[in-house]
């Protein structure tokens, strides 16, 4: 157990959490414990003052290589209500468009005295390299790196799934699209896994699979009926524009025609199923606006819900210094 | 840790409550409160509060304080992993505010669960409640009423185990203990 933690840079040798970087590796106890925790802040929004002081003094930067307003913003306002002070770094306007490397920005933040960077990049393990090479007492959350991993994406979508259904063990859960191009549904699959539901599907065209996509311990299905009956969760994945360029696709209306969401598809599942996406979401897509806007639709919820994720996941990294006794 | 012995049994802690409950009954009619509203910290002091709400004739549930989040130690201590979340079903704002815990030692956990009360409202007053009084304060926060304060040695740990059999149990740590905890 202790070698396998030991190769495991997310956690610490007591098996903290210390970086977020992945689900991989990480024990159903783990994951758990994240969804426990983000209880607690679950609960903030319905107070008169929505912030605890847990973090006050600390300092936590947003390094966003790649755009993505929504997700800095609940990055940082997670921060926020731990008390946090946010540093925001947009570095494609910032200095390494100068010529500064990766590392040097890097260590400039730290001599800022930031303990923790949530890190956005379009390369897969862009948040493991950073991990690699901050200094001690430095924790990295990865916040989406390429297709490889969106974890804190995937723990929102849980925590929301267990605010629903309550034990994951009885749960089929489909996830519907662009399976291929996903950080977001290879980190779903695996939580998923993790915390042992049912059956996971995942529902779209050949071009949109992996080709190994069984070997992630998935069901895949082609015809959006067959993968949709009887589930008790519906996960819709954003379809990105620029793959409609290419051969991967015929056109948005035909993907609807095929996969896109509605009222008389979702009829196959199970009565209480409740549907969930990412967002940014493209209505008459993926999915109907009947169904987006319907009473089965948790979307908005999940945006909620990760801020209290986010900051459950911020305040156990930083947790982790005290244990080894590490500070920044 | 060793030496674990048994303090005080349920029945013994029942008619400690009991008494506790007359005391509060008549400081808060010296102070003309007619209704409060009780709030324990969460595990043993949710537990008393439970027995003294009870006693109380109080309208609104108890509500039940995780302070993990409000600690002074957060960064050396972290997160507990049994963090449960804060729960207060009544309007904090003017209300006179029973605060309940099971041992008061530093004062830390006090000075938390008062920073915690006033981010749902600002209480009309707190009137401070505990089981076990003990000598190791760090602030100057003092229970209003206390059931017991046995002489226990700075290495002595007293500790309220429940809820359903409640039992005070005494440990001996080999090492002084870090008494900033409480």
């Amino acid at each position: 157990m202790v070698s396998t933690q030991q190769h495991n840079i997310q956690l610490n040798e007591q098996g903290r959490l210390r970086h977020f970087l992945t689900i991989e590796g990480l024990k159903r106890d783990l994951l758990t414990r994240i969804l426990d925790t983000a209880e607690s802040f679950a609960a903030l929004p319905g107070r008169p003052v929505r912030k605890v002081p847990t973090l006050r003094g600390r300092i936590i930067t947003n390094l966003f290589f790649e755009n993505s307003t929504r997700t800095r913003t609940t990055f940082e306002l997670a921060a926020k209500r731990l008390s946090a002070d946010v540093l925001n770094f947009n570095v494609s306007t910032s200095a390494t468009s100068k010529g500064e490397t990766l590392l040097d920005t890097l260590r400039n933040i730290e001599a800022m005295h930031s303990e923790m960077f949530v890190v956005r990049h379009n390369q897969s393990g862009a948040a493991h390299f950073i991990a690699r090479h901050a200094a001690p007492g430095v924790s990295v959350i990865n916040a989406g790196d390429g297709r490889h991993a969106h974890p804190t994406q995937a723990m929102l979508d849980m925590f929301t799934i267990r605010k629903h259904k309550g034990d994951f063990t009885p749960l089929r859960v489909a996830i519907v699209g662009d399976v291929l191009h996903s950080r977001v549904a290879r980190s779903q699959i695996l939580a998923l896994n993790t915390l042992g539901v049912t059956e996971v599907r995942v529902v779209g065209p050949r071009t949109l699979i992996p080709t190994d996509a069984r070997a992630l311990g998935v069901h895949v299905h082609h015809d959006i009926e067959s993968g949709l009956r009887d589930v008790d969760v519906v996960i819709m994945l954003r379809l990105q524009k620029e793959r409609m360029a290419g051969a991967l696709l015929p056109s948005e209306e035909e993907y609807f025609r095929l996969y896109g969401l509605t009222n008389e598809r979702l009829a196959v599942a199970r009565p209480d199923a409740i549907v969930m996406h990412p967002g940014p979401m493209n209505r008459g897509v993926e999915m109907d606006s009947e169904v987006a806007d319907g009473p089965r639709s948790v979307i908005l919820q999940q945006v909620s819900y990760g801020i209290a994720v986010r900051m459950a996941v911020m305040s156990m990294c930083m947790q982790t210094h005290a244990d080894s006794g590490e500070s920044a | 840790m060793s030496d674990l012995h048994i303090f005080m049994q349920h029945d013994a802690i029942i008619d400690l409550i009991d008494g506790m409950a007359r005391v509060l009954k008549n400081r808060l009619q010296e102070r003309g409160i007619d209704n409060p509203a009780v709030i324990g910290i969460h595990t043993g002091g949710g537990w008393i509060a439970e027995h003294l709400h009870r006693r109380l004739n109080c309208g609104d549930p108890p509500g039940l304080l995780d302070i993990s989040f409000y600690r002074d130690d957060f960064t050396r201590i972290g997160v507990n992993p049994q963090v449960k979340p804060s729960r207060i079903d009544f309007d904090v704002e003017g209300r006179h505010i029973v605060l309940v815990d099971d041992v008061i030692q530093s004062g830390r956990t006090i000075r938390a669960a008062m920073n915690e009360i006033f981010d749902f409202g600002r209480p009309a007053s707190i009137t401070l409640v505990c089981l076990i009084e003990r000598s190791g304060r760090q602030l100057p926060i003092q229970p209003d009423v206390a059931g017991l304060r046995p002489p226990l040695q700075l290495d002595e740990h007293i500790r309220l185990n429940g809820p359903e059999e409640l039992r005070l149990e005494i440990s001996r740590s080999r090492q002084p203990r870090n008494n900033g905890d409480r």
